[in-house]
């Protein structure tokens, strides 16, 4: 993976940055140029909660060539403010007691690993919230 | 505008072709296409094909194959919408017809999906989604429809055996294609008891990996007769339509949009509803995807359609017979030939040609072909002349 | 005077018992459990290393501070498993914290004295005025070969501080250092797993060191054990900081808490700075502690720290350490964590 590739993407990967419409207020993660609302340029830089809700999830047992490793994963989709969701994987947790609904917390973590030489590519996944989080 | 036919159609076996190069493959539906037509030149070529580059290495695509289908120097382009390039292929073939550049247009699509192995391929499909925001954290094309039959079954109280009926059903289907990849009958229990692959989709809910191809021959209707022996079919509508490319981003997950709005538009164009249409071919990439794929387009009302297979209405003989060819669970999906094929399902079955699995009085087909999870759906309407 | 404006640290949730790797290699489970005082560690997930446990410690110390991570001039991470043998750690967690571009980055190698050197070095530029806020962070995914006794400890943690001049939970009174080149614990360039002089390790190393270095740091500031509250040693398993406090003259109140390792193992350069976070978590405004390091090759740093009222007002701002200790643990076989740790040889 030439690093440029994952290097651009870092204020989101690593920060969770998001645009806010300065117009209508919707809220877009990654960032855009244009908004697909009221069609403004102009946005807000935000940052995202680390947390979130669990809206729906599926465990990976057939996995693409770079995370054969990983499997069996879970992947879900996490609503982190009303309407804006993203997609992530869901670790350090008993794989058949995950639940539509629950609350997760994000945590930074090493999401691929390009080869044994290549760089490491760091982002967000979604962890249990404990018990002294709570 | 001019009103267009399909005048020829032909496809390979679908499978595992061991022995078929990726340009081997296109040339032998191309030639069916053009011998069932009864054409020995064509104007313009299309070639669908979502990924020439990570299966075959191969870029580049419409001139091989106009090379090797020996009709330099006509214009030839490669077209791509992930699994619905076939299917878009055509509507572009469709337009150069309709809007008079060309006479005769071959709209073909191939895949030749065998010559990596299977995290490689699952790698090569998980391109379709949004790299940076879905693939980038793991997930598959089973896993995100797998997201989506949670949201579904948990929607509508549907189970993982109301979904196994359908394949159960497309591969009943399948039995009576030749040319299909799997001709053999599966039970519900077999698709329960198949290994998961990304819960809740079982292996058995998930369509193969193919190699295929799959080419017809369009032309403008009024001069279908002189340039072709065979039956035209006309086409009555053609709509495209896409969606945020991220499935995280729709406002209802189980909800195509793409497929809702492609479909009105395609029954706007045809001047007809639903209820008039005699047989569908489905994009049922997944089981939970012909569910949600019918719901979207209005042939059932939302959650509906999750126990239709289960209750023998979308089987042959049923109210509304649904990927009669087996689909892509049991034909094969060889992704940018699918598209092709659901028109040649269309055409056989509108020509009366159809044998074993003719749906009868058939006279309106609707083919519904998408890429990704959805974030672009086309929609063909096709009429017995 | 200058001090920790906010801590925090990072536990792996996954942890591997003292019986279980015992089984594989025919070992005696009881020498490890009583000779060492060893019962189970922490393991990171294979998505876990040096860069991502700093991000995640680095975070809970600035909810403590409660600063503008653009405050932050300088980031400086010790550990002996940076996840680049070139390229620094400490850009990464720059970037995560958002302390990015007006920073000094650096990472620092000093077997397990690695993350007091960091907190050293960021204490020392605070107190200059060079800096206006120092994140030092000590982080691990200690490396031990299969089979070898440092397969029984070597442990995964993080511990992060903020040093600074203003808001200050714990001043730190006098800093001291102690080294010899004494190789008694190595690892050569492309070698996966250290490499150790076995008994040597103890007396020469680190009790000489460990011992050397608190008593010449209670000398500087005047002190004798009975003063202080707390007393926190390099823990490279269970026995050694208790031997080495007693040797000191501690009583067991004195070092009980800041001693995580039979629960947590030996996290190498995170080990006595995440001794002295789960102590923090607990103490009381005006509490006097002893931080005594210990490093291979071979080196203490001594850290005399006293708590101020701003402490109580920041311990349940972040997860407490001994809570992430206790709580929310999932074992592994030794299958898993092999899989997990990379010991399994694979196909290309």
């Amino acid at each position: 993976m030439f690093p440029a590739k994952i290097w651009r993407e870092f204020p989101q990967r690593y920060r969770l940055e998001a645009a806010k419409c300065k117009k209508c207020g919707k809220t877009f993660f990654p960032p855009r140029l244009v908004c697909n609302s009221c069609f403004h340029r102009e946005f807000e830089s935000i940052k995202l909660p680390w947390e979130g809700t669990l809206v729906t999830y599926t465990i990976i047992r057939t996995p693409p060539s770079s995370f054969s490793d990983q499997a069996p994963y879970a992947v879900g989709i996490i609503e982190v403010v009303p309407g804006l969701k993203i997609t992530c994987q869901i670790v350090d947790v008993d794989l058949d007691k995950l639940a539509s609904g629950q609350k997760l917390f994000l945590e930074f973590r090493l999401i691929q690993k390009d080869g044994k030489q290549g760089v490491l590519c760091y982002g967000y996944k979604a962890v249990p919230v404990a018990d002294y989080n709570s | 505008m001019r009103e267009v036919a399909v005048i020829g159609i032909g496809m390979t076996k679908w499978g595992e072709c061991w022995k078929s190069s990726l340009r081997d493959l296109f040339v032998e539906a191309a030639l069916k296409a053009m011998d069932d037509a009864g054409i020995a030149q064509i104007d313009s070529l299309y070639v669908g094909c979502m990924s020439g580059g990570l299966f075959n290495g191969q870029e580049h695509i419409g001139p091989l194959m106009a090379d090797y289908l020996g009709v330099c120097p006509v214009p030839a382009v490669r077209v791509e919408s992930a699994c619905a390039s076939g299917g878009v292929a055509f509507r572009q073939a469709y337009m150069e017809v309709a809007c008079g550049m060309s006479d005769i247009v071959l709209a073909g699509g191939v895949e030749k999906m065998t010559d990596v192995d299977g995290s490689e391929a699952t790698y090569a499909l998980g391109t379709a989604a949004d790299q940076e925001y879905e693939s980038f954290h793991g997930i598959t094309f089973p896993g995100l429809y797998a997201l989506i039959a949670r949201v579904y079954m948990q929607k509508y109280g549907i189970t993982s055996q109301d979904m196994a009926a359908v394949p159960v059903k497309n591969h009943a289907h399948g039995l009576k294609n030749p040319n299909a990849q799997f001709q053999r009958a599966i039970t519900i229990e077999e698709v329960l008891h198949s290994s998961m692959v990304a819960d809740p989709l079982h292996l058995l809910d998930c369509s193969p990996i193919t190699d295929g191809a799959a080419a017809v021959i369009l032309c403008p209707l009024e001069k279908a007769k002189s340039l072709s022996q065979k039956r035209p079919v006309k086409i009555l509508g053609s709509a495209h339509a896409t969606d945020s490319i991220a499935l995280h981003d729709r406002k209802q997950i189980e909800f195509f949009a793409s497929a809702a709005i492609a479909s009105k538009k395609a029954f706007a164009q045809a001047k007809i509803g639903p209820e008039s249409v005699n047989l569908v071919e489905v994009h049922d990439c997944f089981s939970i995807a012909e569910i949600c794929a019918l719901e979207s387009m209005g042939f059932f009302a939302p959650g509906q359609a999750g126990k239709a297979a289960g209750q023998g209405i979308t089987a042959l003989g049923g109210k509304l017979p649904v990927n009669v060819s087996g689909g892509l669970k049991s034909k094969g999906h060889p992704v940018g030939a699918t598209g092709i094929a659901q028109i040649i399902e269309l055409v056989e079955q509108l020509r009366n040609e159809a044998g074993q699995r003719q749906v009868q009085n058939a006279k309106i087909g609707l083919a519904q072909n998408m890429g990704g999870t959805a974030a672009s759906s086309v929609v063909h309407i096709l009429e017995a002349c | 005077m200058a001090g920790i404006v906010g801590y925090g640290s990072y536990i792996p949730r996954y942890r591997i018992k003292v019986e279980e790797i015992a089984k594989v290699w025919g070992t005696d489970a009881e020498s490890y459990k009583k000779g060492l005082m060893l019962q189970e560690k922490s393991v990171p997930a294979p998505d876990q290393d040096v860069i991502t446990m700093s991000v995640e410690a680095a975070r809970r110390a600035l909810l403590r501070a409660q600063i503008n991570p653009q405050h932050i001039d300088a980031v400086y991470i010790g550990s002996e498993s940076h996840p680049y043998a070139v390229k620094p750690s400490g850009t990464a967690v720059a970037e995560a914290i958002g302390a990015i571009p007006e920073v000094h980055c650096a990472d620092f190698e000093f077997a397990c004295k690695a993350g007091t050197e960091a907190m050293f070095v960021a204490y020392g530029l605070v107190c200059s005025g060079k800096i206006r806020y120092g994140l030092a962070i000590a982080a691990d995914t200690s490396q031990g070969a299969p089979g070898d006794a440092l397969e029984f400890s070597a442990a995964a943690g993080a511990a992060a501080y903020i040093l600074g001049n203003d808001n200050v939970a714990a001043e730190i009174e006098e800093t001291y250092s102690f080294c010899t080149d004494t190789p008694d614990f190595w690892r050569r360039e492309y070698q996966h797993y250290p490499e150790h002089g076995s008994r040597f390790t103890g007396e020469p190393a680190y009790f000489h060191h460990t011992l050397s270095c608190a008593q010449g740091i209670m000398k500087k500031v005047g002190k004798k054990p009975q003063d202080f509250k707390y007393a926190i040693f390099h823990q490279p398993n269970g026995k050694f900081p208790m031997l080495a406090a007693q040797k000191l003259g501690f009583k067991r109140e004195q070092w009980e808490d800041g001693r995580l390792s039979p629960t947590l193992g030996n996290t190498y350069s995170g080990a006595s700075p995440m001794g002295l976070s789960a102590v923090l978590d607990k103490a009381e405004p005006g509490d006097l502690i002893l931080l005594v390091s210990f490093g291979s090759g071979a080196g203490s740093d001594g850290f005399v720290i006293r708590t101020t009222d701003r402490i109580k007002e920041i311990q349940a701002k972040a997860p407490r350490t001994k809570q992430q200790l206790d709580l929310s643990k999932r074992y592994l076989d030794y299958g898993t964590y092999a899989k997990f740790r990379g010991k399994i040889l694979k196909a290309e």
